[in-house]
C-alpha cells in the first residue's frame, strides 16, 4: 500500500511517540502487576488495560473469584441487600484485556522486579500497584486473635465473616445484647462502624425489639457523629449505648470462650460480639518493605511508594494525607495512578491529580447521609481542597434522595472498577 | 383577562419606594412577555395546572412541588435538593432552563434579554405576594448576568484531558447512562453540559457533590470534559 501524506505524518509522530516514551523495553510489552482486586486494584487494573489499548500487558493477582464489597455489606445486614448483591466476578475485568491470576502474591523482590505467588512460579515487573487493603493489629484488643474471629467476627473485609456476623444477628436470643469494639484511627472506611450500629439497631428494630446494642469507642468522637447520634435518637431511642474514650471505652478485653466483654473493668455477657481492631496495611505491603509503621507512605502525585519509585500503593493501605480510607478514595487514586503509570511506559499523556471522595451511610430506610470532598496533590501529601457533609434536620425527602443517589453510585462504582 | 388590575398598581407604588427601584422590572411590560408562556402555564385567580403547572406563589416555592403536577425527574431531583424559585433562580431558568434542570420538559428556548427576563418576574411577582407583605417577600432583584462569555462557550477542550477526567465522573454516573439514583451524563449537547456545569460552578444547581466537583474545574477542563462527553455520543 502507498501512504497518503496524512498517514505518513500519523506514522511518524506515532513512532517519534514511542521512541521518546521512557521505559519502552527492546523485547515485549512493559508490564504491570496489580496486586489486590478491591476498589484500587480493580480499577488501575481496568483503566491502564483500557487507556493503554493493549500496549502494556496488566496481570491482576486476586486470590479470590468473587469479590464482596465492603460498602454496602452494612446494608446487607440491616436487610437491604441480599450477600450476592454485593458479590462481583472478575470475568468483566478479564473480558477488558486484564489477566486476572487467582492467588496470593506472597514476596516481592524489588531489585530483581518479580513478585512470587503462592502456587509457585513469580510474576516480573516494571511496575507493581499493590492495594492488599488492611489486616488487623496483633493483639490490638485483649484476648482476641484471628483463632477468635469465627466467636466473634470482625466483619470488616467482606464476605463470609459479613455472613457469619448475620447468623449470630438472627440468632441473638430475644432481649440479648450486641456489642461492638471499635477502631482506633486511622482505619478503614471511617462511618463504617457506625452505620453497621445503625444497620444492626434497624434490624432488631424489627425482629428483637427489646435487644440492646452496647459500643465501646477509643475514640472521644467520630465521623458524621451529629448525624448518626441524631439518627439514632429518632430511630432507635434507647437501644444503643455508645461508650466514648471518655467512659473507658478504649479500655476493652473480650474473652471469646465466655462471650464477655469487659469495658473499663466492667464485665458484661454479650450475644454477639462484633471486634473491629486497630488495622494496617495488608501484609504484602509490609513484605515489599513499601511500609513506615503500619502504612505505606505514598507521594500524592502519582501514588507511587516513597520507598520504590516503581511500586505504588493505592487505597486503604496507603499513608496519603487528607483522604479518609474508603472505596471511593482508592477507586479516586487508582485513576490519577494509572494515568501516571500509562505515562511512563508508553509516554502518554499525564495530567494533574485530582482526588475526591464521597461517603453514603444508612442510617435507617429511606434516610441517607453523605459526606464528601476533593483533594490535590501537594509535594507533601494529598490536601483537601473543598468538602460538604449533610446536615442535621434534613427533610425527609432529602434524605430519601440521599439513600437513592448511594444506590446509583453503587451501581455506578462497581461498573467503573470491574467493567 | 384574569390580570388583576388594582394589584399591578400596588406593586408598582410599593416598588417605586423601595431603595431598588431603579432595578425592578416593568410588570406591565412583563405581562406582554408572558404572552410566550401562555400556551402552557396560567397565571391568576382561578389558574389551573396546563401543560404546565399554573405558576401562582411560585416565589419561594420549592422547585416541583405541586402534589397533583407531574414534573419531569430533573425537576424533582433539583427541588429536592434544596431548589427554590427565587428572582435568581428564575432568571437563570428563563434565561436557559436546561441550565436548571437539564431533563425538564418545559420545551422553550429561553429569553435571551435580560430586560424581557426581569420584567417577566416583576410580572410573575405580582401573583406571588399579597401586597402588604411585599417588603418582606422576595425581592424582584435584577437579573445578573450569567450569560456565559461566548469565548467560554467556544473554547475547544482537549478530548484526551476530557477522558482523564471524565473518570472523576464515573465513580458514580454510570458510563452508559444508566440512571438509577444518579442522572446520565450521557449524550448531552456540549453546551448543555457547559452551562449545568457553570451552573453548579456558580451554586445556581443546588447539589453539594457536584457544585463541588464542577467548584475545581476550570474552563479549559469542563470545555475538555464537554469535548469528551459529546465525542462519545459520535
Amino acid at each position: 500500500m502507498t501512504l497518503n501524506r496524512r498517514q505518513f505524518i500519523g506514522t511518524t509522530a506515532t513512532m517519534a511517540a514511542v521512541l521518546s516514551a521512557p521505559m519502552v523495553r527492546a523485547q515485549g510489552k512493559p508490564r504491570v502487576v496489580v496486586v489486590g482486586g478491591g476498589a484500587g486494584g480493580a480499577t488501575a487494573a481496568r483503566y491502564i488495560a483500557k487507556g493503554s489499548k493493549g500496549a502494556i500487558d496488566v496481570t491482576l493477582i486476586e486470590p479470590t473469584r468473587k469479590y464482596y464489597t465492603c460498602f454496602f455489606s452494612n446494608l446487607y445486614l440491616g436487610g437491604f441487600k441480599e450477600i450476592e448483591d454485593i458479590g462481583h466476578t472478575y470475568g468483566g475485568l478479564a473480558a477488558g484485556g486484564v489477566n486476572v491470576v487467582h492467588d496470593w502474591a506472597v514476596g516481592v523482590d524489588r531489585d530483581a522486579k518479580t513478585v512470587a505467588l503462592a502456587g509457585g512460579g513469580s510474576l516480573p515487573y516494571d511496575k507493581l500497584i499493590l492495594s492488599p487493603g488492611i489486616d488487623f493489629v496483633e493483639g490490638a484488643v485483649e484476648g482476641w486473635g484471628l483463632s477468635a474471629q469465627n466467636a466473634m467476627p470482625h466483619a470488616y473485609k467482606a464476605g463470609s465473616q459479613s455472613e457469619l456476623l448475620k447468623a449470630q444477628l438472627v440468632a441473638m436470643p430475644a432481649g440479648g445484647t450486641f456489642a461492638m469494639v471499635a477502631p482506633p484511627n486511622p482505619y478503614r472506611c471511617p462511618p463504617g462502624p457506625y452505620e453497621r450500629v445503625s444497620m444492626v439497631a434497624h434490624f432488631l428494630k424489627q425482629n428483637n425489639p427489646t435487644a440492646k446494642i452496647i459500643v465501646a469507642d477509643p475514640k472521644p468522637k467520630f465521623s458524621k457523629m451529629a448525624l448518626f447520634q441524631e439518627g439514632w435518637a429518632n430511630h432507635y431511642e434507647g437501644m444503643i449505648d455508645w461508650i466514648g474514650d471518655d467512659f473507658g471505652g478504649g479500655t476493652v478485653s473480650v474473652d471469646p470462650n465466655e462471650m464477655t466483654i469487659s469495658i473499663d473493668g466492667e464485665v458484661t455477657k454479650v450475644d454477639v460480639c462484633n471486634v473491629i481492631p486497630a488495622m494496617k496495611a495488608g501484609r504484602i505491603a509490609e513484605i515489599a518493605g513499601v511500609t513506615d509503621g503500619n502504612w505505606a507512605p505514598v507521594n500524592a502525585a502519582d501514588m507511587s511508594t516513597k520507598a520504590d519509585a516503581d511500586v505504588y500503593v493505592l487505597g486503604d493501605a496507603s499513608s496519603q494525607g487528607d483522604m479518609p480510607k474508603s472505596g471511593f478514595s482508592a477507586n479516586s487514586q487508582a485513576k490519577v495512578c494509572a494515568n501516571a503509570v500509562r505515562g511512563a511506559l508508553t509516554g502518554s499523556k499525564v495530567f494533574p491529580a485530582k482526588f475526591s471522595n464521597t461517603c453514603w451511610s444508612l442510617i435507617a430506610p429511606d434516610d441517607g447521609v453523605k459526606v464528601g470532598a476533593t483533594y490535590e496533590a501537594t509535594p507533601e501529601k494529598i490536601a483537601k481542597v473543598d468538602g460538604f457533609i449533610s446536615q442535621t434536620g434534613e427533610s425527609s425527602d432529602l434524605r430519601k434522595a440521599t439513600y437513592e443517589e448511594s444506590e446509583g453510585w453503587y451501581t455506578g462504582i462497581t461498573t467503573d472498577m470491574l467493567g | 383577562m384574569s390580570f388583576p388590575r388594582f394589584l399591578l398598581t400596588v406593586a408598582l407604588a410599593v416598588s417605586c419606594t423601595a431603595a431598588l427601584a431603579d432595578n425592578f422590572g416593568d410588570p406591565v411590560a412583563g405581562e406582554r412577555v408572558f404572552r410566550k408562556c401562555k400556551s402552557c402555564h396560567q397565571l391568576g385567580e382561578g389558574a389551573k395546572h396546563r401543560i404546565g403547572p399554573h405558576l401562582n406563589g411560585i416565589f419561594g416555592r420549592r422547585v416541583g412541588s405541586h402534589e397533583d403536577f407531574r414534573y419531569s425527574r430533573a425537576l424533582v431531583r433539583a427541588g429536592t435538593g434544596g431548589l427554590e424559585w427565587h428572582a435568581d433562580t428564575l432568571d437563570t431558568f428563563l434565561e436557559k432552563p436546561r441550565a436548571i434542570a437539564s431533563g425538564t420538559r418545559m420545551s422553550f428556548a429561553g429569553l435571551k434579554k435580560t430586560e424581557d427576563r426581569l420584567n417577566l418576574i416583576a410580572y410573575l411577582r405580582i401573583f406571588s405576594d399579597d401586597p402588604a407583605n411585599i417588603p418582606e417577600a422576595d425581592p424582584t432583584a435584577t437579573a445578573t448576568d450569567h450569560n456565559l462569555d461566548p469565548a467560554i462557550l467556544a473554547l475547544q477542550g482537549d478530548p484526551e484531558y476530557g477522558e482523564y477526567l471524565s473518570s472523576e465522573c464515573t465513580t458514580c454516573h454510570q458510563a452508559d447512562g444508566g440512571d438509577d439514583g444518579i442522572p446520565s451524563i450521557v449524550f448531552w449537547p456540549e453546551e448543555d453540559f457547559v452551562l449545568a456545569m457553570y451552573a453548579y460552578k456558580n451554586k445556581k444547581r443546588a447539589h453539594p457533590v457536584m457544585q463541588m466537583m464542577a467548584g475545581r474545574l476550570n474552563a479549559e477542563e469542563i470545555a475538555a470534559l464537554a469535548a469528551y462527553f459529546t465525542a462519545l455520543e459520535q
